[in-house]
């Protein structure tokens, strides 16, 4: 059992930083997520600390001691791959224990280690089988399996659940989450998807080009985003470039042409800033009160039917246009007055750069 | 019908270009030529020495120039596999002899290799070297073999490593392998039976050595293959039947080869699902 594992990490790639000092310090037993778009340097990560790439510049510190002069061989990690990189030639339970293999543990000790391991993904009886013959799910299974039977310090986990389909998807990111708690893990896991950064980890690090944007617990992160590109990343679909007209605390009312918001800030923000309110589908609601701050008029554009609820595109007086959510069907075309709760508003500073 | 009209082609390709002109050839030798129907061709060439010989003769070339022909390509092809600093150069520069043809890689060999080559002559300017034949010998048939058939052997061996998904190595190294575990362990199952065609290919090649071990050997003596002689018996004796018998000989010779290496790599290998990671990205 680890207490932690800290780093400090730079990657080039020629001219190109793909990791600018992503500093890190994941305690023992703490599920971190390393969340970004595809490109933001998230699996160089993993495999900087893995070891299968030299870093540029840094440090990793397991428990204190520097490791990132070790081979990969050396570092005591397991680590599961998105296309789960199971050896073809070897069968499932040669796959499992591949890594006790190496460890020249005995004979008797291997075949109760697999067989336990194999328990644990719930695939008893598979060991006499080839990866080739196992679905995407039981695939991935096998390599979580062969990852663990080492008993890692820390386990990586590198988009693991990406290539299976939505069902298998949800089961299995039950299932990680069992084991990880189940085992007492130390585990650092990459995804592009915010639903599994946030039902699986303590904390989320959400990563943009390389830079940390936002770091915290899945709350934080989807509650109290700090810039539009992380609200972008946690479901907030409307939003609404506005100038900040007056402050009170942490709720501040902002202004546009079309538009006047009262709502949350996260980042202090001072009038005359320009900002940029941000709000989800789900958090619009309809009202009867009058127009005012906070509530829109706006005509029916389009609907969407998502089963539980139908996305509504409206256009609103002045031109923007808002995407709601709502429980009750609606005639394209008709009007519409909506609520926008500013307590559900989230205000946050214009960027530069936008994302 | 339409099934059997759809192989008339291959079937028709197949007959003319291959067993008739096989079928011609085995017939051709067992009618020798004092008449009738025998094995006498087949009797001669075993019981004359000097014919017999050139199987050894072939096999001690075509052996040894296959393992290592191989071996090297795996090496450079094996150290090549995640790509390197000037790697399209140096994979060119490694298959030109290909497009060279085997009489100018010959005489390419002459002039460099050969007793007023360069590098003989750089060699005795150094002061390094006694003057050693390096050609018109068994050893100017090994480097005119192993120039012609290295950069096939190496490219085909490179399109089959490459092709194995490198997160396969990534695994094993996490899960303990060093570099050595790795390639025992994870890349010599999957790449073994790439090398094991590789192999067969480039033996079948060498065993038919003709133009090399005329031109750079000694085509009377110690590189006298089987090729030469057969070629001996069609176009100096005019015994074509004599030909044939001997070509039907080193047909089996490259079978009996071929069968060895597929026999190696099926117990090497151990299942046969160890194809499945290659070709896959």
């Amino acid at each position: 059992m680890i207490t932690s594992l800290a780093f400090r990490l730079t990657k080039r790639f020629g001219a190109k930083v793909v990791l600018d000092d992503l500093t890190l310090e994941v305690r023992g037993r703490e599920f971190v997520t390393v969340l970004g778009p595809s490109g933001c340097g998230k699996s160089t990560a993993l495999n900087l600390l893995a070891g299968l790439i030299p870093p540029t510049r840094g440090e990793i510190r397991l428990d204190g001691v520097r490791i990132d002069g070790l081979p990969p061989e050396r570092r005591g990690f397991g680590m599961v791959f998105q296309n789960y990189a199971l050896f073809p030639h070897l069968t499932v339970g040669a796959n499992v224990a591949f890594g006790l293999v190496l460890r020249s543990r005995g004979k008797a000790e291997i075949a109760e280690r697999v067989r336990r391991m194999l328990e644990l993904v719930r695939l008893t009886g598979f060991a006499d089988r080839y990866p080739g013959q196992l679905s995407g799910g039981q695939q991935q299974r096998v390599a979580i399996a062969r990852a663990l039977a080492v008993e890692p310090r820390v386990l990586l986990l590198d988009e693991p659940l990406s290539n299976l389909d939505t069902k298998l998807r949800l089961e299995m990111r039950g299932e990680i989450k069992r084991l990880h708690a189940d085992l007492g893990l130390t585990s650092i896991y990459v995804t592009h998807d915010q639903a599994e950064a946030l039902s699986l980890s303590d904390r989320v690090v959400v990563l943009c080009d390389g830079r940390v944007i936002q770091a915290g617990t899945p709350a934080e992160i989807h509650d109290r985003p700090q810039t539009v590109f992380v609200a972008d990343f946690m479901g907030y679909r409307n939003f609404f470039p506005l100038t900040v007209a007056s402050e009170e605390g942490d709720t501040v009312l902002a202004r546009g042409e079309a538009l006047a918001l009262r709502g949350r800030t996260v980042v202090p923000l001072r009038p005359g800033d320009a900002a940029v309110a941000a709000v989800r589908p789900e958090d619009v609601e309809t009202t009867t009160e009058p127009p005012g701050p906070n509530v829109v008029r706006g005509t029916v554009r389009l609907t969407e039917y998502l089963g539980r609820e139908h996305g509504v595109e409206v256009a609103l007086e002045g031109g923007p246009t808002l995407t709601v959510s709502l429980a009750h069907p609606v005639a394209v075309g008709s009007a519409l007055a909506l609520r926008l709760p500013p307590e559900r508003v989230v205000i946050l500073p214009a960027e530069g750069d936008a994302r | 019908m339409r099934v059997v009209a759809l192989l008339v082609p291959s079937v028709a390709y197949l007959l003319a270009m291959f067993v008739f002109p096989f079928a011609y050839g085995v017939l051709l030798s067992l009618r020798p030529k004092g008449g009738g129907v025998s094995l006498a061709n087949y009797v001669a060439f075993f019981l004359d020495p000097w014919q017999a010989r050139t199987i050894w003769v072939t096999a001690s070339i075509a052996v040894p120039n296959t393992l290592l022909t191989v071996l090297l390509a795996l090496i450079v092809a094996y150290a090549m596999r995640r790509g390197i600093w000037l790697e399209r150069t140096i994979t060119t520069a490694l298959v030109l002899p290909i497009a060279l043809g085997t009489v100018l890689v010959a005489e390419g060999i002459n002039g460099f290799y050969g007793p007023k080559g360069w590098l003989t002559q750089v060699l005795l300017a150094l002061g390094l070297a006694e003057p050693t034949r390096l050609t018109h010998n068994y050893t100017g048939v090994m480097l005119a073999l192993f120039l012609q058939h290295f950069p096939f052997c190496f490219l085909m061996l490179l399109g089959y490593i490459s092709g194995i998904d490198p997160a396969l190595e990534a695994s094993a190294r996490v899960l303990g392998a060093g570099p050595w575990a790795v390639f025992r362990r994870v890349m010599w199952p999957l790449i073994a039976p790439g090398v094991a065609i590789a192999g067969a290919l480039v033996f079948v090649m060498n065993f038919g050595v003709f133009p090399s071990a005329v031109l750079v050997g000694q085509p009377a003596g110690a590189t006298r293959t089987i090729a030469i002689a057969a070629y001996q018996e069609a176009f100096e004796h005019y015994d074509m039947p004599m030909a044939s018998a001997i070509a039907v000989v080193m047909g089996v010779c490259q079978l009996a080869g071929l069968a060895v290496i597929l026999f190696l790599r099926r117990r090497m290998a151990g299942t046969g699902v160890a194809t499945m990671g290659a070709g896959k990205r």
